[in-house]
């Protein structure tokens, strides 16, 4: 027999039997697409977090003040009082490292920020001008924080575009004064929209020169210092370098805590990744049940079509042909259901896309992939029983009235 | 040419054994128009279901264009029945999904016959047994003679040399059962070997070589 008579044949069948095929649509579209959506929700809160930790910067090394226990637990929670500061003079030490190639020191607070009757309150940054390179940030016009001992600084700051609209509306900010607190500072730069990145939204923020910022919040610790590796080769030496330098400063503690982008990314995404095969192979078990249904679908088929299985075997069919005859049927409606499953899945990604546009849902392509194969696998799987029985039928009692 | 030497078949049916065939030896020259007669349980479609290769005889052994056919396997037996046998039934077994042409074409699907050569061969069966116009319609739109037709076009799409027929005219009126009779007798007429299975005297009154069977065995052999 042909392929393609085969094909027709089935497809004669799959179009003979209207409501039987549209239930195993259903059955199997419902488990592809339970499999591809729920992918896509793990993929997409692994992305996520991706691209949230790479908008970072590249080969980032974060140092934080205090020690955590676990490394690579969140360690925002340990800010606050601790042992021992972290200083600019810290700071200043790495440069002795050759793994560093910049860093940065930060000091975050709120601020009231005003430019004449408008006000905002809005996070304002402390820092040096290898900021901006570290973090990545762009500047739609004007310049950066100007380059200098960071002990000492000037009256300048940069401004995210939001907080330049909401302030000077149509006016021109570039060059304007603003007050934070009670000091006044010039806006030498804008910086280009970018929207979030991992807790900040840039476009709302106020970033000004490392010392005003400890003057504004009379401050002399860091809130942390953001060091960039030569190489990502290098990561891990530079986090050696910076443990050493400061425990060389700090009389021998330990007291700081470095966090590495790839160590905690590593450890991200090996959790989302875990989680998103595990929801994935849990809606596959919906196509297990759509298998189920596919054997006890062909077994009701194999005795109603009793008769027909026996024609064929008179004019010459063998148990091969009869028994291709049945896998191609079910293998075409596992490839139905499963392009209408796919079809379905994509559906409701877009909406649940519509609805959390941050987030980059997407089906894996081993998603996509495994979904409709391992359809049409089960579909064949539980379809062996039912054809093997159809090609033992004896023709003369398939025939015959009795 | 058939040559049946000492074929024995017999069911078990609960402890009981039927014995459906006793000791059936007889020859069926090519181009033979034999027709099969006999009470009910005599044995006439086991008969045809040996011959056809359907069925397996407990003992004996059968012959078929030269060649000893016992002992091969079900797809041996599957393909030479493809290529030698044609099977028409008495309750035409139509597949109900299939229009009328697909339900003739399928002997030639099932044996890989280029569709290029199918269609040509398809087109002539329709104009021989005048369903050219039915082709499209479905078992259940044609007449119980149009389903008899499209089973004799089905059984003869392969042009095998041994035509077998369990009571053709078994669910047909008078009038289409002569007709279909006849359509069968001018594939006798065209060479081919047809046996009949019949309970109406009448038909097989008009074949050249009568069988009659009583208890699973041949209990007379008339010719002319
Ligand atoms: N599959 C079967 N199982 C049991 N008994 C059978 C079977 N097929 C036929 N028989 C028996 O064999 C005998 C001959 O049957 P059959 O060839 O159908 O007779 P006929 O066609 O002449 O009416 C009957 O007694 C019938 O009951
Ligand atoms: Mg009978």
């Amino acid at each position: 027999m042909r392929f393609a008579d085969l094909l027709g044949f089935a497809w004669q069948v799959v179009l003979g039997y209207r409501s039987r095929t549209l239930l195993i649509l259903l059955a199997m579209g419902i488990g592809v697409a339970a499999v591809v959506t729920v992918t896509a929700l793990g993929e997409g809160a692994r992305l996520y977090v991706v691209r949230q930790f790479g908008s970072l910067g590249t080969n980032l090394v974060i140092v934080l003040p205090g020690r955590s226990e676990t490394s690579g637990s969140m360690p925002g929670v340990l800010i606050g009082k601790t042992p021992r500061d972290l200083t600019i003079d810290d700071a200043l030490a790495l440069k002795r490292s050759h793994a560093i190639r910049r860093f940065a020191p930060l000091i975050v607070g709120a601020g009231d920020v005003r430019s004449g009757s408008r006000r905002r309150e809005t996070p304002v940054l402390g820092s040096t001008p290898e900021l901006m390179d570290i973090r990545s940030m762009e500047l739609a016009s004007g310049r950066f924080l100007p380059a200098g001992d960071p002990r000492h600084s000037q009256p300048v700051c940069v401004i995210g575009t939001k907080v330049a609209g909401e302030l000077f509306g149509n006016r021109q900010a570039l060059g304007d004064w603003v007050r934070i607190g009670d000091r006044r500072f010039r806006i030498i730069g804008i910086l280009a929209a970018q929207g979030e990145s991992l807790g900040f939204n840039t476009d709302e923020i106020v970033i000004v020169p490392l010392a005003a910022a400890q003057a504004l919040f009379n401050t002399e610790s860091l809130f942390r210092i953001l060091v960039e590796a030569k190489s990502r080769d290098q990561i891990a030496d530079a986090k050696a370098d910076v443990e050493e330098i400061i425990r060389l400063r700090h009389e021998g503690e330990k007291d700081i805590t470095v966090i590495t982008q790839d160590a905690v990314l590593a450890t991200f995404d090996r959790i989302l990744r875990a989680l998103t095969l595990t929801v994935g192979g849990i809606a596959a078990i919906s196509l297990a049940v759509a298998g189920i249904l596919i054997m006890n679908v062909m077994l009701i088929a194999v005795t109603q079509r009793k008769r027909e299985i026996g024609l064929l075997k008179a004019l010459g069919a063998t148990g091969r042909q009869i028994q291709m005859a049945f896998f191609t049927e079910s293998a075409m409606l596992a490839l139905g259901g499963a392009a209408v499953g796919v079809a379905a899945g994509e559906f409701g990604r877009s909406i649940i896309s519509q609805i959390y546009p941050a987030i980059p849902f997407e089906a894996p392509w081993w998603a996509l992939v495994a979904a409709p194969v391992t359809a049409v696998v089960t579909g064949i799987l539980f379809t062996v029983a039912p054809a093997r029985r159809a090609a033992r039928l004896d023709p003369v009692q398939a025939l015959s009235r009795r | 040419m058939i040559r049946l030497t000492g074929i024995e078949r017999t069911f078990t049916v609960g402890d009981e054994q039927v014995h459906a065939l006793r000791a059936v030896t007889m020859q069926i020259a090519r181009g033979e128009y034999l027709s099969i007669m006999g009470p009910s349980g005599s044995g006439k479609s086991t008969l045809l279901n040996i011959l056809g290769l359907l069925d397996r005889p407990n003992a004996g052994s059968y012959e078929l264009d030269q060649r000893d056919v016992t002992g091969l396997s079900d797809d041996e037996l599957a393909r030479v029945r493809r290529e030698k046998i044609g099977f028409v039934f008495q309750f035409f077994h139509l597949v109900p999904r299939l229009t009328a042409a697909e339900n003739i074409e399928l002997p030639m699907v099932l044996s890989g016959v280029d569709p290029a050569e199918r269609a040509p061969r398809l087109g002539q069966l329709l104009a021989e047994y005048g369903l050219t116009e039915r082709s499209g319609h479905r078992p259940d739109q044609l007449s119980g003679g149009q389903c008899q037709r499209v089973a004799i076009a089905r059984a003869m799409s392969m042009r095998p040399g041994v035509i077998l027929a369990d009571e053709p005219t078994g669910n047909l009126d008078r009038h289409t059962g002569q007709e279909v009779m006849s359509v069968l007798e001018r594939l006798h007429e065209n060479g081919g070997t047809v046996i009949v299975v019949t309970h109406d005297p009448e038909i097989g009154a008009r074949s050249q070589r009568r069988l009659r069977m009583i208890d699973g065995a041949v209990a007379s052999d008339e010719k002319g």
